[in-house]
């Protein structure tokens, strides 16, 4: 495809000569802007805290201590914060999909009376910084009105406000928009209530949005940092990012980077695993037009 | 609102009495598939927006019962030097993040689409600090900002240039919080840049070729005029989420040194839960959601604009 540069540009030996220095440049410093910082996290963890104090640093560990991911593991007690996050996070999903696929489907298929006024009001919250909420968010969240319960230290202060996600019922009922409407009469006729056609017909043809949403929705949770911090006080309920900044000032730096590798080991291979989705997803999501 | 799913009910026969008991099942099992999604809504997104406005104008603290004390909380923002020290450096941060993460992704972008090769790599890595938790980079990057054996005066040692104290001077916190969060966040507008010019045709660059326009008039008069739209939606959106930093502040400097790190968020986190004085963190949010609903207003026009 034709850019800013013409190939024939590209092709004459000056040219040439060029795109390589400038392909040249942009691999190393992209290597080491990216992907530097992280090798060197996970070298430092393995440096012992005494070589890690050393100016100039070394380069390589002097003697490479993988232990140190086992020591941290056992210091911070990581298995019970992974536990903790790994709680919240797959709660935080499944209620996301079991709340706003349903109610995407029945905007966007349903078409019930208000609805269009229930639509507005959601993506309304859209234009509301997450921040201007924090504070009644937090009140609501110790005294629930109409329940009467205190959700502090529970994942339920994570997973129910979390559910009130405007953007994924924005991208699904997108998704259904487009699914053709005779394939819901054709399978109205066979005589499938809404529920039913729902999860036979539109749900399967859905997969490529639910997995947007569902990735999205997984690597927010697990990021997410400032309102696990208010709602989970105890300890205990903490998850991984809240519970190693509580960490950090008492640990000793080898152990404090063997924890934040652990921590970003999950995201990472997500990332990996599901690139394409999560790129493709970036793009269709965030310039929401 | 005209019938989504248009049955044939014409061709069934069905008569007006059948069609209307249809519709209505049909409204009744959609509110059904609806109401969780109305019931989260109305507690934890409704209800709090409406309350947040009401607290603004109350003295709350867990003690005694919400009393209205009227534009008093107001008053007490107005009165407190941090008020306006926090916006200050909120604003600062605002800006110095525009110059960096406005700027140089959209010049990494540029570029990244005229490689031919590599492309899978460079997208890949410019987005993997994307995916680390902000929490893991705030401390990662607080070591490396460490004046000692951090690893940028080291590096700036092995260059000859004398170090920096990064986070330890007044003079030089808040832009090292920039680089931090610049470093975070590139990635996402970089793509995004990166896909927006993907869309460009070329015939575009063709024409101004033709036309004798050199690398920089193609620039200037068809590569960015062709981006107009995703370069000023993530000015937006850029605007909103650095006027809201919390994570880095809050773990890498606390506010400090001085008061030279804090930020509007910072401060309603203290108002809050230093004070517990929700009533005056409620006005404060509510004078930042005013300036934040602003940009909010923009961007919903812009983006109706482009549907």
């Amino acid at each position: 495809m034709r850019t800013l540069v013409s190939e024939s540009q590209l092709r004459s030996p000056r040219g040439k000569a060029i795109y390589w220095t400038v392909f040249v440049v942009v691999a190393v410093a992209f290597t080491v802007a990216f992907v530097f910082p992280l090798i060197w996290m996970v070298l430092g963890a393995m440096k012992t805290a005494p070589e890690l104090a050393r100016v100039p640093p070394t380069l390589l560990p002097a003697k490479a201590n993988v232990g140190a991911y086992v020591e941290a593991w056992n210091f911070m007690s990581l298995a019970h914060f992974f536990l903790n996050t790994v709680i919240v996070v797959l709660g935080a999903w499944l209620v996301q999909l079991a709340v706003d696929v349903p109610a995407a489907y029945a905007l966007s298929k349903l078409k019930p009376k208000l609805g269009n006024v229930v639509l507005g009001m959601m993506l309304g919250t859209l234009m509301l910084p997450a921040s201007a909420l924090l504070v009644p968010t937090y009140l609501t969240i110790t005294d629930v009105p109409l329940l009467g319960v205190n959700l502090v230290n529970s994942p339920l202060a994570i997973w129910l406000p979390g559910a009130a996600n405007a953007f994924n019922i924005y991208l699904l009922k997108r998704f259904f928009d487009q699914i053709p409407g005779e394939l819901i009469e054709a399978s109205t006729l066979d005589g499938a209530g809404p529920v039913r056609t729902m999860w036979r017909v539109v749900l399967p043809l859905s997969r490529p949005v639910l997995g947007v949403v569902s990735i999205l929705s997984v690597v927010t949770a697990w990021k997410d940092f400032i309102w696990p911090l208010l709602v989970f006080s105890d300890p205990q309920a903490q998850t991984i990012s809240v519970a190693l900044q509580r960490f950090a000032p008492d640990t000793p730096v080898n152990l404090l980077l063997a924890g934040l590798v652990l921590a970003s080991v999950p995201t990472i291979v997500v990332f990996l695993i599901f690139q394409r989705n999560i790129l493709a997803g970036l793009t269709a999501g965030s310039v929401k037009g | 609102m005209s019938t989504a799913v248009r049955l044939p009910s014409a061709a069934l026969g069905v008569r007006p009495a059948a069609r209307l008991r249809r519709r209505l099942r049909e409204n009744v099992t959609a509110y059904g598939l609806l109401c969780a999604a109305l019931v989260v809504f109305a507690l934890f997104s409704w209800y709090p927006i409406v309350r947040g406005v009401l607290l603004s104008f109350q003295q709350v603290n867990f003690v005694t019962a919400p009393t209205w004390v009227g534009l008093e909380n107001f008053q007490k923002l107005f009165a407190d030097p941090q008020f306006w020290e926090a916006w200050v450096n909120t604003l600062l941060f605002t800006a110095l993040a525009l110059v960096f993460g406005f700027a140089v992704p959209f010049a990494i972008a540029v570029l990244l689409n005229e490689l031919r090769h590599g492309k899978a790599y460079f997208r890949l890595v410019v987005y993997l600090p994307v995916m680390l938790p902000p929490v893991v980079v705030a401390l990662l990057w607080k070591w490396f900002y460490d004046p000692g054996p951090g690893l940028f005066n080291s590096a700036l040692h092995a260059v000859g240039l004398p170090g920096l104290s990064w986070l330890d001077s007044p003079a030089t916190a808040m832009l090292s919080l920039v680089l931090v969060s610049t470093w975070a966040n590139m990635g996402s507008a970089t793509l995004i840049y990166l896909a927006a010019l993907q869309t460009i045709s070329g015939d575009l660059y063709e024409a101004a070729e033709l036309d004798g326009a050199g690398l920089w008039r193609r620039l200037w008069h068809v590569t960015i005029p062709q981006t107009r739209f995703a370069l000023l939606v993530m000015l937006l959106l850029q605007l909103v989420a650095t006027m809201q930093v919390f994570t880095e502040p809050y773990i890498m400097t606390g506010g400090g040194p001085g008061d030279s790190t804090v930020t509007v968020l910072l401060l309603l986190y203290k108002y809050a839960f230093f004070y517990n004085d929700f009533g005056t963190a409620s006005a404060l949010s509510l004078l930042l959601f005013v300036v934040l609903g602003v940009f909010g207003l923009f961007y919903v026009r812009l983006t109706r604009k482009a549907d």
